[in-house]
């Protein structure tokens, strides 16, 4: 298992320098980086000597290297829009985001679950009918019309919720949370429901196609044959066994909620990364954009990685696998 | 007179469609004695495995039970409601089923499933059940229980975990145990242990046993009387000795007649040729394969001693023109390995395969040549044709590839010929497979092999899918497609009797090494290597029984 976590991190490294040097030419080529940080009337003269400043001279590769030494120290310059270093820009925001992506992703895993299994479970019954029709809506609506929607109700006609913002927000060392303010969590509810709809019904409806395959295996009529309960049976034997490909879209729609919650942040005015990339690629800030590249990338790859252990924790056939090697 | 165990009175057992309703089984009654073992035999869908689950209470959707009664001890237990049928299943009847390899939860060790299960039908701490699963294992013939206890059902072999079946199937002392197909997917001499331990476990705990099998040698060693299904219905019952020595109903005498026996047919093909003759039509040299384990695609970048498992090790025979070459062995002896060497799909790490003078692995006209000459039946003829295509197409796509046919009218004409060949009205071509049975489909690959014209087939356990009566046509056909085309068989299967009865020369493989080679009847006869031996031994036949 050790030797497997080896590889995958080794694989991990080389995908982050291949979206690193993605970054990079970005940064770097995407328009005169100059033109930006020097005002309309700098002489020829005044180039030639930021040029040499920056290190803009050099040749490719020990730019390259430059710029992958100063992202691991977390440094990805200056917002040209902002003009605040870019690692501070994303970390103030970052609390805003996670919080709001895992708030939904537990929305959608709990229902989620608890909804594929029901429907697997009672494949005749109307209530499956009905879950399985109205979750064809969950999916088929643009979040941005459930966010709109989810306003207009509940904020603008019912006043029962805030409608955009973080509401209060507690300071942590570094972490800003609004989880422990009343006006927080309130103003959590919305935007968590709102992204987490889509993931609600994709687990659903994955883990109820999961459980009816798995409902009909050999190893499940074996285990009722054996007189087991069907508490046991359905929760013991059959869920655990739809968890594989559940975990693995799982963790991938976690990556793209926290990487994508864009439209969400944008609807309800949430203080995130989201919101911070889409301002910043209005007003072309490079910076910003190649950084929020690297960190999406990043986000991926650790979820992928913290994926591949789950495997191996749920399925004891890829353990003996991986100790001989494969 | 002491009250039956199971009895079964009129029980009829129907699957309602949209517009017509399907009757599984029809009218079926017998008895089943305490301690009593009592085989039900009959082809697929002749409503044998639907009685096991009807009588405990597991009949799939929409399927139901629509008249009759099932007794239990005396009691009726077919209209007793899920949850006192629930009750009943594991701790009064249970179950063991045909596939070992899914039959156990692959994500909990056995002892959990073990003590699972026990603890749900008898009152035992978790230490107590421990233990009881410990002794059940070990008496279902598991060495050291104990340790292996807390193993994962893919780290035993499919025997063992057969004997973990038949330990969970009788953990609670159920008073009936119904078997379905518990030795089919086993090895020959895996198959004789595993009868030997659910006999014995049953015996011991005074078990009475249904069997249900296709397999007459099955029954024939382990039944004390015989239950003959067909299409539902039952068509004869009585002692095993008295059926199979003096069947009385046609349908009974056709089974027993088309089972292949081990023992040596009058008017067998001529003595074989000598097997290793520089000019036989195909010869096979030295042939090795091995395969490297355990080794990622960066771990292999990195220098260090290469694991090597040997799967063919040092094979040559020959097969002579026109002649069958019978190839045996349990799985994993490497004979599949080979059969793909053969036909060039698995290319050998050392050794050389020719066919008619032509080295297979020459490459450029080899190749050529290859595919035209040497063509592949394979086992399962569920999965060997693709079901989005018609039987046209699967049966001209050879012809297509290899430009043997040049118009529509050409192809089309030349595939109802094969269809003729293999005994198939040419008007099924523009049919998909799913429309057919198993016998029907090895007969549609069959063609398929033929229609590039080849001259020598290798054919990949041919049978081993199909029931036996279809089993005897398929062989009958391949034996009169032999002599018309003079064709030249490799056949590979694990079924000695259907060896014996087809080839003219056998060779045995035991852990990827050829342990004997000869004519048939010298090996059948008096095999010289103890391997050859074991496998005769462990046949169950029935020949035994009369």
């Amino acid at each position: 298992m050790l030797a497997f976590i080896a590889r995958r991190l080794l694989q991990s490294v080389i995908v982050m320098l291949v979206v690193a040097f993605i970054a990079f030419l970005v940064f770097r080529y995407v328009g005169d980086p100059l033109a930006n940080l020097l005002s309309q009337d700098a002489t020829m003269a005044d180039y030639e000597e930021a040029r040499e400043r920056l290190g803009l001279n050099q040749p490719f590769y020990v730019q390259f290297y430059h710029f992958v030494v100063n992202a691991l120290q977390g440094q990805f310059g200056v917002s040209y829009r902002l003009q605040q270093p870019v690692s501070q820009l994303i970390l103030e925001r970052l609390p805003a985001t996670i919080e709001l992506a895992v708030a939904s992703l537990i929305i959608a895993l709990v229902f989620g679950v608890f909804l594929g299994v029901y429907t697997a479970l009672k494949q005749r019954a109307f209530s499956t009918g009905v879950i399985m029709t109205l979750s064809l809506i969950g999916v088929s609506l643009p979040t941005f019309l459930i966010g709109i929607g989810l306003i207009y109700v509940f904020a603008v006609e019912l006043k029962w919720l805030p409608s955009f913002g973080r509401g209060e927000v507690v300071q942590i060392g570094w972490w800003r949370t609004g989880l422990l303010t009343q006006s927080g969590l309130r103003s959590l509810i919305l935007p968590a429901i709102t992204l987490s709809l889509f993931q609600l019904t994709l687990i659903m409806r994955l883990v109820r196609a999961e459980m009816m395959e798995v409902l009909r295996t050999d190893y499940i009529r074996f285990a009722r044959a054996r007189g087991l309960s069907q508490r046991a049976i359905n929760f013991g034997h059959a869920l655990k066994n739809t968890m594989v490909p559940v975990i693995t879209i799982t963790g991938l729609q976690l990556g793209s909620v926290i990487a994508f919650a864009i439209i969400t942040e944008t609807v309800f005015q949430w203080p995130g990364v989201g919101s911070l990339f889409v301002n910043s690629v209005a007003a072309v800030d490079v910076p910003v954009m190649a950084a929020y590249l690297v960190f999406v990338a990043l986000v991926f790859v650790i979820i992928n990685l913290i994926v591949d252990i789950l495997y191996f924790i749920v399925d004891p056939r890829l353990r003996d696998g991986a100790k001989s090697g494969r | 007179m002491t009250t039956p165990v199971l009895s079964i009175k009129n029980l009829v057992v129907d699957f309602p469609f949209h517009d017509e309703v399907f009757r599984a089984v029809d009218g079926v009654s017998f008895d089943i004695m305490p301690g009593e073992v009592v085989g039900v035999v009959g082809e697929s869908g002749a409503g044998k495995s639907m009685t096991g689950s009807a009588v405990i209470g597991l009949i799939e959707r929409p399927g139901r039970i629509s008249s009759g009664e099932i007794l239990l001890k005396g009691e009726r237990i077919d209209n007793l409601g899920e949850p006192e049928k629930a009750r009943l299943r594991g701790k009064r009847i249970g179950m063991v089923f045909q596939d070992p390899l899914t039959s156990l939860n692959p994500l909990y060790t056995v002892g959990r499933q073990l003590i699972q299960t026990i603890r749900t039908h008898l009152p035992l701490s978790e230490e107590e059940a421990r233990q009881k699963a410990i002794d059940l294992l070990t008496e279902a013939g598991i060495p050291k229980a104990a340790e292996r206890i807390d193993s994962y059902p893919h780290q035993f072999s499919g025997g063992m975990r057969q004997r973990v079946v038949i330990a969970l199937a009788i953990a609670a002392e159920p008073e009936l145990i119904i078997a379905d197909e518990p030795t089919s997917a086993l090895d020959v001499s895996v198959q004789a242990q595993i009868i030997k331990v659910l006999k014995k476990l049953c015996t011991n705990h005074g078990a009475a046993v249904m069997l249900i099998t296709h397999d007459m040698g099955v029954i024939a060693q382990t039944a004390d009387r015989l239950v003959v299904m067909h299409h539902g219905k039952v068509v004869e019952t009585g002692t095993v000795g008295d059926i199979i020595r003096r069947p009385r109903e046609p349908y009974t005498v056709k089974l027993i007649d088309s089972i292949p026996t081990i023992e040596r047919k009058e008017g067998q093909i001529a003595t074989a040729t000598p097997a290793n003759d520089d000019t036989a039509y195909v010869q096979v040299k030295h042939l090795v394969r091995d395969f490297e384990l355990g080794r990622g695609s960066f771990t292999k970048l990195l220098p260090g001693k290469v694991e090597m498992f040997r799967a063919v090790s040092d094979v040559s025979f020959s097969i002579p023109k026109g002649q069958t070459f019978g190839l045996v062995g349990e799985s994993g002896s490497g004979k599949s390995t080979c059969a793909k060497m053969i036909v060039g799909l698995v290319r050998p790490s050392a050794g050389h395969i020719t066919v008619d003078g032509h080295d297979i692995w020459a490459g450029g006209a080899g190749h050529q040549e290859r595919r035209k000459r040497v063509q592949m039946i394979f086992q399962d003829p569920y999965a060997s044709l693709n079901p989005r295509w018609r039987v046209k197409d699967i049966i001209a796509e050879p012809m297509r590839t290899l430009g043997l046919a040049r118009n529509k009218t050409e192809v089309e004409h030349r595939v109802a010929e094969l269809l003729n060949k293999v005994r198939l009205d040419p008007s099924v071509m523009r049919k998909f497979p799913h429309e057919f049975s198993g016998g029907q489909r090895q007969r549609i690959a069959i063609a398929r092999a033929l229609s590039s014209q080849p001259e020598f087939i290798v054919c990949d356990e041919p049978t081993s899918a199909l029931d036996v009566s279809v089993q005897a046509q398929v062989l009958d056909l391949m034996s009169e497609l032999q002599s018309e085309f003079g064709l030249t068989y490799l056949l590979i299967s694990h079924n000695l009797a259907v060896v014996r009865q087809m080839s003219t020369s056998v060779g045995v493989l035991h852990n990827g090494v050829l342990v004997e080679r000869g004519p048939t009847d010298a090996i059948f006869d008096s095999p010289q290597a103890d391997y050859t031996r074991m496998l005769l031994d462990a046949v169950p036949d029935i020949s035994k029984v009369a």
